[in-house]
């Protein structure tokens, strides 16, 4: 199970890192989504994946029996998970200001703070 | 989206999703549930309200402005943690009392106080948002 | 809910049993009352008149919890809390040496300079949306990034500074800002999300997030772990949120944007939260790896710093000139992460802390200067040293400071990188540090000689009748750091001493993991 989720998780971060290249800040937010839920996938693959085995220690053991998946990773993945949904939410958010405030979302077309044909300083008095 | 089956159902549904949220966060700390994905049921009953009936009745509902009560959960939430003070234990430590009401035994706790803090600031803070996005279509 | 009988007959099997010492709620102090404090203030954010008055106090108690936490950690060395009683590792721990003591405490002061300046330059709108709240709030969590021992615990504490500074980037609203704050925000995300994947990673590898374990586990790891990839992961990510080069650009394009006291917290504090990482973890944890990238770093540390006060140099807007300048100190940081010497890092802790205390109060002049008439553009600003004698000499002493020109506090921490790179060799390190230095000078002297120097033009002059006085509060905190930067510089023995001390504790982490599992015999 684990390579084929290791192979799932680089198509997720090719597919992100490629919206990231996009001039459009729509589509470099589905990035940002997109590559979360990778990195989401890669935390919990690290955690081993097995399936009907409950994370319970026996009575008779002090440790968690091998086979188990290891809990921790999910619950990082969980508070992860809620950063990340907070994130997308107030870049949507932050996204749609800007784009009703600029008229545009194209990056190239975004230079109210950095303008194009800015004077250079005064050489002298 | 504003049909009149929708708006007639969507108060009793918004009530019903509300009391489930409630539930969800008191079972939460042994059983699947908790503060958070309380916190998510609620907010999006708050959201099906403002699609049916409008952000204003929203806003008027939940009295207190979201933001309000986002900060008081994040207030409940620290202050549970503060309580381990009085006990001499490390902050956050889950300090438990059993009181006995009408012959029942009831588990209350810190990391309940926890919980409901975080189920107000989910509340309040994907309310904000959901309403915030909801008032912009109507522009 | 839990059922009464819990079958744990030895309690001590998972919890720590030791008493716990009043001292000890210094170590989650500070965080849990900027919390608190900043929700508080949220609730009241309607209103603005009531809120300077609880978050000013509020931010005096917040340094006194702090310095009291360094004095507590200079006498008892590092100390350590594990929250919710849980053993460590499994517990999450914040453990506070000398470093994260010395940050804190610094930290704080600036966000008191904040607090007392933010009381004339944010309107009541500005205080509506919500600029104390989101003060206590990144606060918050920057003293947890200084005062944690968990690694995903760190990630949590970036987070939430990451949120109270998006928060407070677009509080006005304006155009730029939004334009400044999806860039800033983008990149931000995408660095935290980096840091992410090397956390899993890390975890993947070690099996703990515990600072202190894995500082433990490192060295029986090294060798058969690919922890060089997970240490260049690392990098990477923090030295996007420095803003090193070549990941830097996402700070000149927003630093300007924002209410000036934004900036100026920004400039002070979000950085170096950034360079902390770098020291904690390729410091301490990892310094054999870090030793392997070292000739990396200080080709990045040079070209930072170098770069970075050129582009000062060919900026109009003095707010995008200082960003600029913010950079260049980054370099001279990783510098010292370069060298990795105990000279080199305290060099890196010293400057970092001067670089707070400096930057900050260096927006908060040229702050003050637009508030009395003049502009943020060289080219039509002027005359301001006829307004004001004594605003155009702080300045000049903090101009003077951030070129590393005696007897300021940016020297020390320079003449010691300097003396660092040239024991081992690297020549040229250290001339770019000396380059910079320069270059610097010639930054700052030009924005002083254009814009306090140069008499006001005649269009100007007229402006400048009607301008109002010296706003009192503004130049109180501008001069309360300037103080602190004069008084580090005429008599740093106490901060090399403590920079020392910090330095020695990150590369000898024995102290750190004795603080956490008391009792282990470290490596």
């Amino acid at each position: 199970m684990e390579p084929l989720f290791a192979l799932l998780v680089g198509a997720l971060f090719t597919v992100a890192i490629y919206l990231f290249m996009s001039k459009h800040i729509i589509r470099v937010l589905m990035g940002a989504a997109i590559l979360s839920n990778g990195v989401n996938l890669l935390i919990f693959t690290a955690g081993r994946i097995t399936r009907e085995v409950p994370p319970i220690i026996g009575a008779d053991s002090d440790v968690l029996q091998a086979s188990a998946a290891n809990p921790l990773p999910q619950a990082l993945v969980l508070t992860a998970i809620v950063i990340a949904f907070s994130f997308f939410a107030f870049l949507l958010v932050l996204g749609y200001r800007a784009f009703q405030k600029l008229d545009t979302d194209n990056s190239d077309e975004m230079r109210v703070a950095e303008p194009v044909n800015e004077s250079a300083p005064p050489l002298g008095y | 989206m504003r049909t009149v089956i929708f708006r007639a159902i969507a108060p009793y549904l918004t009530s019903l999703m509300v009391l489930f949220s409630i539930f969800v966060l008191l079972r939460g700390h042994n059983e699947p549930g908790g503060g958070f994905i309380g916190g998510l049921i609620a907010a999006s009953a708050l959201a099906i309200y403002g699609i049916a009936c409008g952000v204003e009745p929203v806003r008027r509902a939940i009295y207190f402005h979201p933001m309000g009560i986002s900060a008081f959960g994040l207030f409940v939430g620290t202050l549970a943690g503060v309580l381990s003070v009085f006990a001499g234990v490390p902050f956050m430590t889950g300090l438990w009392v059993y009181p006995t009401l009408f012959g029942v035994e009831i588990a209350l706790s810190s990391v309940l106080v926890f919980d409901i803090g975080v189920y107000l600031v989910v509340v309040g803070a994907i309310g904000s948002i959901a309403l915030a996005l909801e008032e912009r279509d109507r522009d | 809910m839990a059922g009464k009988s819990v079958g744990l007959e030895d309690l001590s099997v998972a919890f720590v049993m030791e008493p716990l010492a009043a001292a000890d709620w210094l170590i989650p102090g500070p965080v849990v009352f900027c919390l608190l404090v900043g929700s508080v203030l949220l609730m009241l954010r309607k209103r603005t008149d009531l809120q300077p008055l609880i978050a000013i106090p509020a931010l005096v108690v917040l340094c006194a919890m702090t310095l009291g936490l360094l004095a507590h950690v200079v006498v008892n060395g590092t100390v350590s809390m594990t929250m919710g009683r849980w053993l460590p590792p499994f517990g999450i721990s914040f453990t506070v040496d000398a470093m994260g003591a010395f940050f804190a405490a610094t930290s704080s002061l600036v966000a008191l300079a904040a607090g007392i300046y933010g009381r004339g330059d944010v309107d009541h709108s500005g205080r509506r949306y919500g600029f104390y709240p989101f003060l206590l709030l990144i606060m918050a969590g920057v003293l947890g990034a200084f005062m944690t021992g968990d690694i995903f615990n760190l990630y949590v504490w970036f987070e939430v500074l990451l949120i109270s500074s998006f928060g407070l980037l677009v509080l006005g609203n304006e155009r730029a800002q939004l334009d400044g704050g999806v860039k800033y925000a983008f990149l931000n995300l995408i660095a935290t999300t980096l840091f992410l994947i090397a956390t899993g990673y890390l975890y993947g590898l070690f099996g703990t997030l515990n600072m202190a374990d894995i500082a433990i586990k490192a060295t029986e790891l090294r060798g058969t772990a690919p922890l060089m990839t997970l240490v260049t992961l690392f990098l990477l990510a923090f030295a996007m949120k420095a803003a090193a080069f070549p990941v830097n650009f996402w700070l000149p394009a927003s630093y300007h944007t924002p209410k000036l006291v934004v900036s100026a917290l920004f400039a002070g504090l979000l950085t170096k939260v950034g360079i902390y990482a770098l020291l904690r973890i390729l410091g301490m944890l990892f310094p054999v790896e870090r030793e392997e990238l070292s000739f990396i770093i200080a080709i990045v540390a040079a070209l930072t710093m170098v770069l970075g006060v050129m582009g000062a140099l060919a900026q109009n807007d003095i707010r995008r000139a200082m960003g600029f300048l913010v950079i260049s100190g980054i370099g001279v940081m990783m510098a010292g992460l370069a060298l990795g010497s105990p000279a080199g890092l305290s060099g890196a802790i010293f400057y970092a802390a001067h670089s707070m205390v400096v930057m900050t109060a260096l927006y908060f002049a040229i702050g003050i200067a637009a508030q009395l008439g003049g502009s943020f553009m060289l080219s039509s600003a002027g005359g301001l040293y006829a307004r004001s004698a004594v605003l155009a000499f702080l300045t000049l002493m903090l101009f003077l400071s951030v070129s590393g020109l005696p007897p300021f506090s940016g020297f020390w921490p320079k003449v010691v990188l300097v003396k660092a790179s040239l024991d081992v060799g690297a020549w040229w390190l250290a001339a770019a540090i000396l380059v910079t230095g320069l270059l610097t000078t010639i930054a700052v002297g030009r924005i002083w000689a254009l814009a306090y120097w140069r008499p006001a033009n005649a269009g100007a002059l007229e402006q400048h009748a009607a301008a109002q006085s010296l706003p009192a509060g503004a130049m109180a905190a501008l001069a309360g750091l300037v103080v602190l930067s004069v008084g580090a510089g005429l008599w740093p023995e106490p901060v090399l001493v403590l920079a020392q001390d910090a330095a020695l504790g990150l590369i000898d982490p024995s102290a750190y993991v004795l603080s956490v599992f008391p009792g282990e015999v470290p490596q």
